[in-house]
């Protein structure tokens, strides 16, 4: 297996389309610094403009970690497209290639081939979120040094610097296991068809319309809600509440943790019945 | 003599479509099988089945023995194969091609090894291009090179020749004939070109819309029919006189004014030169025609 998964890796990083995730991320992070560095003062204006009266604000609110925050949330919304360009690619792209021919007649069950290309695939979206958090956090710091974070949701929560890198930690990892939900949907489509267009495609197609679906504030789109996987994939804003939920945390992981599973065990059950015809 | 290929009422259904209907398959060690039909006969199919490709309606399959089905891998360590045109990762080079596909195998992927069977394909200086700048040609050899790497018992070959030019089909003609005699390896030929499987193959099998047409030794089925002779004679209105009341003329298939068919047993080629140079007259040559090939063509178009 080890074998195989490096095979795997070696494939994938051997390919052109695989580096598009990491340039986007390492060109658009530090363009949205920078924009920061110079309008930052602005922005935090802007964020704090309705406490202005009531409160004083002091010391380094523009730092580091409020702009990894910032850039988390804003990506995790980009980086699934990232994700379903590699993913999508993993099954359908040796259909494409003709290349079922070669791997699926060697000396390797079909379950092999598919957990080895799952796991390359779990790999590389983990990788594609490491890098994000090494550019944000680690180039934020550089840039604009350490300091209290201050998070505004329905109320201001300011976390003290020793009480904020486990839960970057913690949000980054969170972030990780909802990126390996879209590669395993992506592996799915994969599975199912002959050209890793298809595939890609379809599985932000499904991410956008189960977030628009999430963000509907009917009654017959927040009965549904709990049903899409996408309501769970912001779970890591979850820790940067003060108490943390971690009832809710838990459960958002597990569900993600299922779809995970879930969508595997159907990759699993289609492929090891696929003929292959290409 | 043991089985290596024992297929059994093999079909493959596709909704409507029968790819392959109630096939039966025998193959000995150390034969060289000719798989031949027309295109869409379901060879490739069959070849899919066999490879575990795809899965049988119906029937079972065996190799070594055992049922594909239950030693999947113990059964493919000993198979090599191309499966219709050999397609490979074309951003890798030929070389790093050879190694992953090796590494899954299992076999050996040292320098020395891949070098040595790039080297028996002839594309050792080809070793470090990327597999997307190979011509048709190029990729054909590259795919035989990966059937060899892990020195398989069986080696199938899907229309091994297709899109080399004749110089390259008569190298394949001779590895095939190299693998068989000198390194005792069994080989599976499928093709739609008789004369390809004649010259190399013991037995063969000829197909056609999923089914067996007939089955033999290339001998028996080159005995069973008869020879088609041309003679390019010089006077062929004398000829055909000279013929019209002798047991010839049954034997004339037809003519042109160069040249005389007939349709003859062996031995009576050498009768019919000897009667024609007794009676004077000029024959410029003896031309074989290829009877079994039409021999297929009428088996293959009568099913069809």
């Amino acid at each position: 297996m080890y074998t195989l998964v490096k095979i795997e890796l070696f494939k994938i990083f051997s390919k052109w389309r695989t580096y598009i995730g990491f340039m986007a991320i390492g060109v658009m992070v530090p363009i949205i610094q920078i924009a920061l560095y110079f309008e930052g003062d602005r922005y935090i204006d802007f964020m704090t403009r309705s406490f202005r009266d009531n409160f004083v604000f002091v010391g380094n609110l523009l730092n580091g970690y409020l702009i990894s925050y910032i850039i988390l949330g804003s990506l995790t919304i980009h980086i699934p497209f990232l994700i379903a360009l590699v993913a999508g690619d993993l099954l359908a792209g040796e259909a494409t290639a003709g290349t079922y021919r070669m791997l699926i007649t060697r000396p390797v069950s079909r379950i092999n081939v598919v957990v080895s290309k799952f796991l390359a695939g779990f790999i590389y979206s983990n990788l594609l979120v490491l890098w994000l958090a090494v550019i944000s956090l680690g180039m934020g710091i550089m840039i604009f040094g350490t300091g209290e974070l201050i998070v505004i949701s329905d109320k201001i929560i300011i976390f003290g610097q020793n009480d904020i890198v486990w839960r970057f930690a913690f949000a980054y990892a969170s972030a990780a296991l909802s990126m390996s939900v879209v590669c395993a949907l992506g592996f799915l489509f994969s599975s199912l068809v002959e050209n890793a267009i298809g595939p890609i495609v379809t599985t932000m197609t499904v991410i956008i319309v189960f977030t628009i679906f999430s963000n509907i504030n009917i009654d017959f789109f927040r009965t549904i809600k709990p049903y899409l996987f996408t309501n769970y994939m912001s779970t890591w804003r979850l820790v940067f509440d003060d108490p943390v939920d971690y009832t809710q945390v838990v459960k958002n992981l597990l569900v993600l943790s299922g779809h995970i599973i879930g969508f595997f065990g159907i990759t699993l059950f289609i492929f090891k019945r696929k003929d292959i015809l290409t | 003599m043991q089985k290596v290929i024992e297929v059994r009422n093999l079909t493959k259904k596709f909704k409507a479509l029968t790819a392959v209907n109630n096939l039966d398959l025998n193959v000995y060690r150390g034969d060289v099988f000719g798989f031949l039909g027309p295109n869409g006969a379901g060879k490739s199919t069959t070849i899919r089945m066999l490879m575990t490709l795809i899965n049988p309606t119906a029937g079972t399959i065996k190799l070594f023995d055992k049922p594909i089905k239950q030693h999947r891998n113990e059964i493919l360590k000993k198979v090599g194969a191309i499966v219709e045109k050999p397609d490979f990762y074309g951003y890798l080079s030929a070389y790093k091609n050879l190694e992953i596909l090796g590494q899954i195998s299992g076999c050996d992927t040292s320098n020395k090894r891949i070098m040595e069977i790039l080297e028996s394909v002839g594309l050792e200086k080809r070793a470090k291009s990327k597999v997307k700048t190979f011509s048709h040609g190029m990729k054909q050899r590259l795919g035989l090179a990966q059937a060899l790497l892990h020195d398989p018992e069986l080696i199938i070959l899907d229309e091994p020749t297709t899109g080399l030019d004749p110089q390259g089909m008569k190298e394949i003609r001779e590895l095939i004939i190299h693998l068989a005699k000198e390194k005792q390896k069994t080989i599976f030929l499928s093709s739609h070109i008789l004369a390809e499987v004649e010259l190399v193959a013991n037995r063969m099998i000829i197909i056609n819309k999923g089914a067996t047409v007939v089955e033999g030794t290339v001998q028996d089925l080159l005995n069973a029919t008869n020879l088609k002779v041309a003679f390019e004679i010089a006077e062929i209105e004398k000829t055909k006189s000279l013929l019209a009341e002798t047991q010839w003329q049954q034997k004339i298939e037809t003519f042109d004014e160069r040249q005389i068919n007939f349709l003859l047993e062996k031995e009576e080629i050498a009768l019919l030169n000897k009667f024609l140079v007794e009676k004077n007259i000029m024959i410029h040559a003896i031309v074989p025609k290829r009877s079994l090939e039409e021999y297929f063509l009428q088996l293959t178009e009568k099913g069809a």
